[in-house]
């Protein structure tokens, strides 16, 4: 398992549109993908809990990533959200 | 005849047959299941018809509403094949549960979980996992849902609520008007009523009962009124009603996305006053080129404590960001008179109109106001912002407001806060003294706003609430002319920019006589907004000139608005 933290930059936190591309770029990956924020763990293939857990922007998260292709996964995660998300 | 009362969500005046659309049954007996492969198979082969229709729905919906809505039912087939959603069901089934008593427990623990979010897009997200729930539920039982696709001509559905699968395909030729039993101005349902540009009243409580099958109905999306089985003398006025609404609204359209300029190329400039962040969609949807009056108040008044510097710079960035750049003046807060503000606890006063109220009362709490003020400029960094301080008297007051906004930047430099270091420090000219010494204000203001409402009653000493002397309240009084000239002349004079973000900056009759003295910005509710574009078209800059001479030459009010309305185009 491979695991590091980054600081969500887009300016309207985890929505529809970055959490959606988040959770579709993490399932081209066979590894699963853990989001770890503050108070929460959720799937980070899965926009809907991304949403769920309303990370706000300036949040500090946790991406672990567990599988064959985990350090690739984790890179591609962590340029995502660094990039802010396409936003 | 029946009258209800309900939201109006999307203008215009609808006049057809009723028809209730009633949601399918959706009810079922839980029950253990033995064969739970078979049962997360069956729940595959419902979800799968449910992704298809939607995707068929949502390229039905890209060619007969927009992209925009598309997308939203697109987005209804990510959140249908969510992983998080999947595995809850999954799991549920191998606990024994079927496959509705799953989709229902896992979909409602999504939705609930997004409803107790703080935040209207989330709040909008349980909106579609309802939809989505009752898309599966009813493919997993079998149970056809309202079909909207084929409508007689002239229909007015009534329906609970309008998802947007109902209305992606939605037979929109033939609706003349839509009623619904919920939903507000900011629902699904009032975005793509407006999108279709369908007359829409909302939240009309029990109408699905109320309003039956064959029943005329006249749905007045403008005021929020539906009218059941109208007498003759009602329909014949309705009927007239909507003929000039569609007769005037699509003269109007010709001025969307367009300059707004006098008929000599005098460029002018068309903002919008609103009263919270919500409002901003519905404003540029109007087409507004700017905020000429944000009332802060409501951050305050919807609250039960102070609110932080933090939420009120969210509140404000929000606003400065979606105008992309564009001015967005905001008005510090206009506490006293008639918003009283509970947990402040201000004392009451045998003269409230005439006392310790808005910028009195904020440079009396320097504490309390330099919230609001750090919050300002650290939003100004997201846009063009602009301060406006209501209810000035004198110069002195702006010169304390500026000395706190000076101290607010030398904190928020120290502090290491991105801040906009040139905001500009205007005033709301809604006082006779304001008025008298407009010349001195302009040397100390960067900009001027006029608050007719404020300035009309103050000037009359008049309210307008009052039936005795409202007719007292009227802004072609000669006095209050010669106010609004001179507040405008002194702006101009001084080189500042001058706006009005009263109700009269909306006057079709007042507007020719504004351009004549020199009015740069008019800021008016949304609706007002293509009217407007329109009226200022239509009079050059000499033809105001002219009227405006005639005008204060007037003696009487009456003698005022005898002239504009002979003259109005």
């Amino acid at each position: 398992m491979v695991s590091e933290k980054a600081t969500l930059v887009n300016p309207q936190g985890l929505h529809m549109r970055p959490a959606g591309l988040f959770a579709s770029t993490m399932s081209k990956f066979a590894s699963e993908v853990i989001v770890v924020a503050p108070d929460k763990e959720v799937n980070g293939k899965s926009p809907m809990a991304l949403m769920a857990a309303g990370i706000p922007c300036g949040t500090e998260v946790e991406v672990k990533c567990d599988g064959a292709d985990e350090k690739e996964a984790l890179a591609a995660a962590i340029e995502l959200i660094k990039s802010g998300l396409g936003e | 005849m029946g009258m209800y009362q309900g939201v109006n969500a999307s203008e215009g005046i609808g006049i057809g047959t009723v028809m209730v659309a009633v949601d399918p049954d959706l009810t079922f007996e839980p029950h253990e299941v033995a064969d739970t492969a078979a049962e997360k198979e069956r729940y595959q082969a419902a979800l799968a018809v449910f992704c298809e229709k939607t995707q068929a729905q949502a390229d039905h919906m890209k060619v007969a509403v927009g992209e925009n809505e598309a997308e939203i039912m697109a987005g209804h087939i990510i959140l249908a094949q969510d992983p998080g959603m999947t595995d809850a069901i999954n799991g549920a089934i191998d606990g024994g549960a079927c496959a509705e008593q799953a989709l229902v427990d896992a979909s409602t623990m999504f939705e609930n979980m997004f409803l107790s979010m703080d935040d209207e897009m989330f709040r909008l997200r349980a909106a579609d996992i309802a939809d989505i729930r009752t898309g599966i539920l009813a493919e997993l039982l079998g149970v056809e849902v309202v079909d909207l696709s084929v409508l007689p001509e002239n229909t007015v559905v009534v329906v609970h609520d309008l998802t947007p699968s109902m209305t992606a395909t939605i037979d929109k030729e033939h609706v003349a008007g839509i009623v619904t039993e919920t939903g507000g101005r900011t629902s699904h349902s009032a975005i793509i009523a407006r999108a279709l540009e369908i007359p829409a009243v909302l939240s009309v409580a029990n109408s699905c009962s109320a309003l039956r099958n064959g029943m005329t109905a006249i749905v007045d999306g403008s005021k929020g009124v539906v009218i059941a089985e109208p007498e003759a003398d009602v329909l014949a006025d309705y009927q007239a009603k909507a003929a000039a609404f569609a007769e005037e609204k699509a003269a109007l359209e010709a001025f969307r996305g367009k300059e707004t300029v006098t008929a000599d190329g005098i460029k002018k400039i068309l903002a919008c006053n609103i009263g919270s962040p919500n409002d901003v969609a519905n404003a540029l949807e109007h087409d507004c080129e700017a905020i000429g009056l944000f009332r802060s108040e409501f951050l305050f008044m919807d609250a039960t404590e102070l609110p932080s510097e933090e939420e009120q710079f969210q509140a404000y960035r929000k606003v400065a960001s979606a105008l992309k750049g564009a001015p967005v003046i905001i008005r510090t807060l206009d506490v006293g008179g008639d918003k009283a503000i509970p947990y402040l606890a201000m004392e009451p006063e045998e003269n409230p109109f005439m006392g310790f109220r808005a910028v009195r009362y904020c440079l009396e709490n320097a504490d309390q106001y330099k919230v609001q003020l750090r919050a300002l400029l650290r939003a100004g960094a997201f846009g063009d912002v602009k301060i406006m301080i209501p209810l000035v008297t004198c110069v002195e007051e702006v010169r304390a407001v500026k000395a706190l906004v000076e101290e607010c930047k030398a904190e928020l430099e120290a502090e290491g806060f991105q801040y906009d270091a040139n905001i500009e420090v205007g005033v709301m000219m809604e006082t006779p003294a304001a008025s008298l010494i407009a010349d001195k204000l302009a040397e100390e203001a960067d900009f001027f706003s006029i608050g007719t409402n404020d300035l009309i009653g103050y000037t009359m000493c008049a309210d307008r609430g009052n039936d005795h002397i409202s007719n007292l309240y009227q802004v072609y009084y000669p006095a209050v002319l010669r106010s609004i000239k001179n507040i405008i002349e002194s702006g101009v004079k001084a080189g500042i920019m001058v706006g009005m973000c009263g109700e009269a900056a909306a006057d079709p009759l007042l507007e020719p006589l504004l351009i004549s003295f020199g009015l740069e910005e008019f800021s008016m509710s949304a609706p007002s907004i293509l009217r407007a574009r329109k009226t200022i078209s239509q009079w050059t800059k000499a033809e105001c000139d002219e009227l405006a001479e005639k005008a204060l030459a007037c003696t009487t009010a009456a003698e005022v608005k005898e002239l504009l309305e002979a003259a109005a185009r």
